[in-house]
């Protein structure tokens, strides 16, 4: 048995080694270490908590960690990289349902001996944690849903949604003064309740109004309060491993949203509030001209005949299961001697970073793989830029019409090279529902079908 | 429907109008497709080369013509230097015929076709607008004619294009000037930069700057205001003073030049004579002018059309049929032009073509619709010079803007940092010791995620979520802490979050590590 100095010790450790786990990931060298460190961490965190000389729950502990464990590993094994935002989406759920169950069960311990100052103030750790711990989780359900497209992407939006995310709101401070009241006399289960209904439905709502091209900042968000769930359980058991690993969570999706929003000119409380380009002033320019088509066999004589080629992914090759496909293209035209570069969008994909999981998945060396701001500038000197499945990312319109939905959101200037070769399935508007002028210019080339299909066709002439 | 290709009998034309490679694509919309024999030969394709590609290939011009519905041609018919037959009364009655026609020239052979009542598409008349740029014939002949130009200029002329110093002795660069930058213009242009030439170049349209100063070209600016674009990105006349000027401007530029290329036309006039005899006869001996305009007159006066002479110790070529000159590559691209053309008029690819007057394109690229004379067209919509841009933006100004905010950007940026500094004297006024060591920890955490999590390269933002979705499974601890506690619901609560907390754990970071694994170099 440990005594209280050696598990705090402990704890100590462990938060140390999580620093050091997110901080590995700063490099993709040292990024494999750091994920050990983090499951040293937790090993260390798990062990000292049982070793407390009052546990005595050996059987519940290792029956839960099995099963758990057990349903852990199948899913990590299992899942698909082109599925990993919905893992991720339904992992934050997971974490808001515990904070939530935790939280029922420290309200329901009978051992708490706090009085006046402090017991209020642990009855709203109680309260803000549940609440938290249950906007997460159905939140976090829906993100899934939507995802898996289990849910339609599309934006829900109810008429006065505002007023009613303000009415919910409300009566959760209201409930929650009704349960501080009932709490001195030892109820207050039922406020709780209805406080966690509320909270649920308001997180139902919450991300039912947000639009499929949203998803990466929903993702984040959804990680962020999955962290402050954490945080908001470790205040109320007084523990500081959990405050600490919480706000480390909490912070790392607060700036994933961030960067996310930033990377599409977007309000993040716009964003919150939901809906797509409702807000927008004017009628956006409507887009006017030919497409030129061209076939795999064209295609492939274009990639020969250039010297410097970008292909700029997004989540149509994820759908279309392209990624292979384009690295044995990328391999061969490497072969060739020719300079092949990947532009990754920070908001390609439906969540962050998934461009880049799909091509390391894909054996693509991530040295030739580049951020929009490392290669944006370098598009004059492009002989041959590929899309393959994006729209919204290259869309011209974003910089030069003021009254476009995406209007001012950064995008890769892939129209300033030389051709721009775009896979599409069919002429189709984006996730935005906006056209995009990119298709009809003079030095772009549209190459329908489904990109798999049509890249094993371009891989098979560019061999022959 | 089937399409013939006679051979072109046009003295000195060696272009054919389809190759084996067009032939195939335009088979497959539907079409069959036969090829007078020898026809490919002045442009080095054998009769077996169409073959492989399954054209069937006759054995005269006489069977061709009468089997097929459809001709396809280079030069616009004339009478057949064999057969001692005009092509027109070849070509069966009610037939369509594409080629080059060039109506406002030929309005003869415009009544005889209207006779036959044929359908005729000429590939001069196609509208210049974007969309009809890949069936553009005249541009695609007018890029190998600029090249060729140069091609012909160095042949004729008796010094390196590029500048040398050798053990020999200083070899200076050629200087070349080239007038009018259309497609031809730019084409000499690039081949007379790329053999190492001083290139400058001419032309009335002051939009066309940007594309000649692109090409590494100087760009003679002229004095004078004027602007020279007229419809359809073709150059219009010019009044009296700027021609005076832009003489002067050929004039001192004749002086120091070694070889000139023109291609200064205006479409249905006669060139306009921009080098006169005088300047010819000071240039340097030795110069050359190559006169892309001997065909409607020449825009040198002593240019002979058809022919190369020495006038005044300076070469004058005035060959009128530069394309035929590199004749597989401009049947290349002709057939490929004819192939668009026939995706356009054919576009269900069921091998029947639609003569569609509705369709800007075809409308203008039609010449005469089943015997009844359809140009000249409705001028085209489009100018391809973008409109002038104007000074003031077509959106709002900003101070219109800012007068909806009240807050002046020092109270917005300071009102956050009130109000959280309110909260956290607030939440210190009321709160106990015990409280406030946490809420300490909370704080620097918040602020150590911050300083780490910027760190993190944006390629490795889905194995972070997946990490941090593992890390945030701590809240097992918590779990942990109320599993001793009394009572059978609290346990069983504490027990399903002991569960769901480790599937998080060991699945977040399972899925990282494999996630991890797959980042290779």
């Amino acid at each position: 048995m440990m005594s209280q100095s050696l598990i705090t010790m402990s704890y100590i450790v462990a938060t140390i080694l999580f620093i050091l786990s997110l901080s590995g990931l700063s490099h993709q060298e040292t990024a494999r270490r750091g994920n050990y460190y983090g499951m040293l961490g937790m090993a260390i965190a798990i062990i000292a908590t049982a070793l407390n000389g009052s546990f005595n729950a050996y059987v519940i502990l290792i029956i839960a960690l099995l099963i758990g464990g057990a349903i852990g590993v199948t899913a990590a094994f299992k899942v698909e990289m082109t599925q990993m935002p919905e893992l991720v989406a339904i992992m934050h759920s997971l974490v808001g349902m515990a904070a939530v169950l935790v939280g029922y069960a420290n309200f329901m311990d009978p051992s708490a001996t706090l009085i006046g100052v402090e017991k209020t103030i642990h009855e709203v750790e109680i309260y803000v944690g549940v609440l938290i711990g249950a906007v997460t989780f159905s939140g976090s359900v829906i993100a899934f849903g939507k995802l898996s497209e289990r849910i339609s992407g599309k934006p829900l939006l109810l008429p006065g949604r505002h007023w009613f995310n303000l009415g919910l709101l409300i009566a959760a401070i209201f409930l929650g003064r009704l349960f501080l009241q009932q709490a001195e006399t030892g109820s207050g289960i039922v406020p709780l309740l209805i406080m966690t209904g509320i909270a649920l439905i308001f997180g139902i709502h919450m991300v039912m109004a947000i639009g499929g091209a949203d998803m990466p900042v929903v993702i984040s968000m959804l990680n962020s309060y999955s962290g402050w769930a954490a945080a908001a359980t470790g205040f109320m058991l007084s523990n500081d491993l959990l405050i600490v690993t919480g706000a480390l969570v909490g912070s790392s999706g607060a700036i994933l949203s961030y960067i996310m929003c930033r990377a599409m000119n977007r309000n993040f409380i716009s964003v919150i509030a939901g809906g797509f380009g409702t807000a927008s002033g004017g009628e956006a320019a409507a887009i006017e001209g030919e497409v030129q088509p061209v076939t795999p066999a064209e295609t492939a004589e274009l990639l020969l005949a250039a010297k410097n080629l970008v292909i700029i992914p997004g989540y149509g090759m994820a759908v279309a299961q392209a990624q292979h496909t384009v690295n044995e293209i990328t391999r061969l035209l490497r072969e060739k001697g020719k300079k092949v570069r990947f532009a990754i969008h920070p908001v390609a994909g439906r969540m962050p970073g998934h461009m880049n999981v799909l091509l390391a998945e894909a054996k693509v060396p991530y040295d030739i793989v580049f951020e929009m701001d490392e290669v944006n500038e370098d598009f004059p000197h492009v002989d041959v830029s590929i899309v393959i499945g994006a729209n919204d990312i290259v869309n011209p319109s974003a910089l030069n019409d003021p009254n476009s939905p995406i209007a001012g959101m950064p995008v890769l200037e892939c129209w300033k090279g030389g051709t721009t070769i775009v896979l599409k399935r069919s002429m189709a508007s984006g996730y935005a529902g906006i056209g995009n002028p990119l298709f009809v210019m003079d030095n772009t080339r549209m190459l329908f079908g489904d990109a798999n299909a049509t890249l094993q066709e371009v891989l098979k002439a560019l061999k022959g | 429907m089937k399409i013939g290709i006679p051979k072109e009998i046009h003295e000195g034309e060696q272009r054919v109008a389809t190759t084996p490679e067009a032939a195939a694509q335009i088979i497959k919309l539907g079409f069959s497709v036969s090829i007078e024999s020898g026809a490919g030969a002045g442009a080095n394709i054998s009769d077996e080369a169409y073959k492989a590609v399954g054209v069937e290939v006759a054995a005269d011009a006489k069977t061709l013509w009468k089997q097929s519905d459809i001709v396809m041609k280079v030069r616009a018919p004339e009478q057949h230097p064999e057969l001692a037959i005009d092509e027109i009364d070849l070509l069966p009655n009610g037939g369509y015929l594409i080629s080059f026609i060039w109506p406002a020239q030929n309005s003869d052979l415009m009544q005889k076709l209207s006779a036959k009542q044929a359908t005729v598409l000429a590939m001069d008349s196609v509208p210049r607008i974007s969309r009809a740029q890949k069936l553009d014939a005249l541009s695609s002949m007018a890029n190998i004619a600029g090249y060729r130009a140069i091609i012909e200029a160095a042949q004729h002329f008796g010094r390196f294009f590029t500048g040398q110093i050798t053990a020999a002795g200083k070899i200076p660069p050629a200087k070349v000037l080239v007038i009018g930058a259309g497609v031809a213009g730019l084409a000499a242009i690039g081949t007379a930069k790329g053999m190492g030439a001083i290139v400058r170049a001419f032309d009335t349209r002051p939009e066309v700057k940007e594309q000649i100063e692109s090409m590494d070209a100087e760009f003679l600016m002229l004095d004078f205001k004027e602007e020279g674009s007229g419809t359809g990105g073709y150059a219009k006349t010019m009044s009296k003073e700027f021609i005076e000027a832009e003489m002067a401007l050929f004039a001192r530029q004749a002086m120091d030049v070694d070889i000139i290329v023109t291609t200064a036309l205006i479409p249905g006039k006669p060139a306009p004579k921009l080098i006169t005899k005088g300047m010819v006869e000071s240039m340097k001996p030795g110069s050359v002018i190559v006169d892309l305009a001997a065909e409607q007159g020449g825009n040198c006066e002593l240019t002979e059309k058809d022919k190369v002479v020495v006038k005044h110790e300076v070469t004058l070529i005035g060959y009128t049929n530069l394309p035929s000159r590199l004749a597989n590559q401009s049947s290349q691209l002709y057939a490929t032009n004819l192939r668009h053309l026939l995706t356009e008029l054919c576009p269900e690819k069921n091998g029947v073509i639609n003569v569609n007057m509705d369709d800007e394109v075809i409308r203008g690229t039609t010449v005469i619709k089943e015997g009844k004379i359809t140009w000249p067209p409705p001028p085209p919509k489009l100018s391809a010079a973008p409109p002038p841009q104007t000074e003031a933006p077509a959106y709002p100004s900003e101070p219109e803007q800012q007068k909806k905010s009240y807050l002046t950007p020092a109270v917005k940026q300071l009102l956050p940092l009130i109000i959280g500094g309110l909260a956290l004297f607030g939440i210190g006024a009321v709160a106990p010791a015990s409280f406030m060591s946490h809420f300490t920890v909370f704080i620097l955490a918040c602020f150590i995620g911050y300083q780490v999590i910027w760190n993190v390269s944006p390629s490795l933002h889905t194995p972070l979520m997946s990490v941090t979705n593992a890390i945030s499974g701590i809240i097992v601890i918590g779990a942990l802490v109320q599993l001793s506690a009394s009572g059978n619901l609290v346990r069983i609560l504490a027990g399903l979050a002991l569960l769901i907390a480790s599937i998080n754990i060991v699945g977040g970071f399972l899925v990282t590590r494999r996630m991890l694994e797959m980042f290779r170099k």
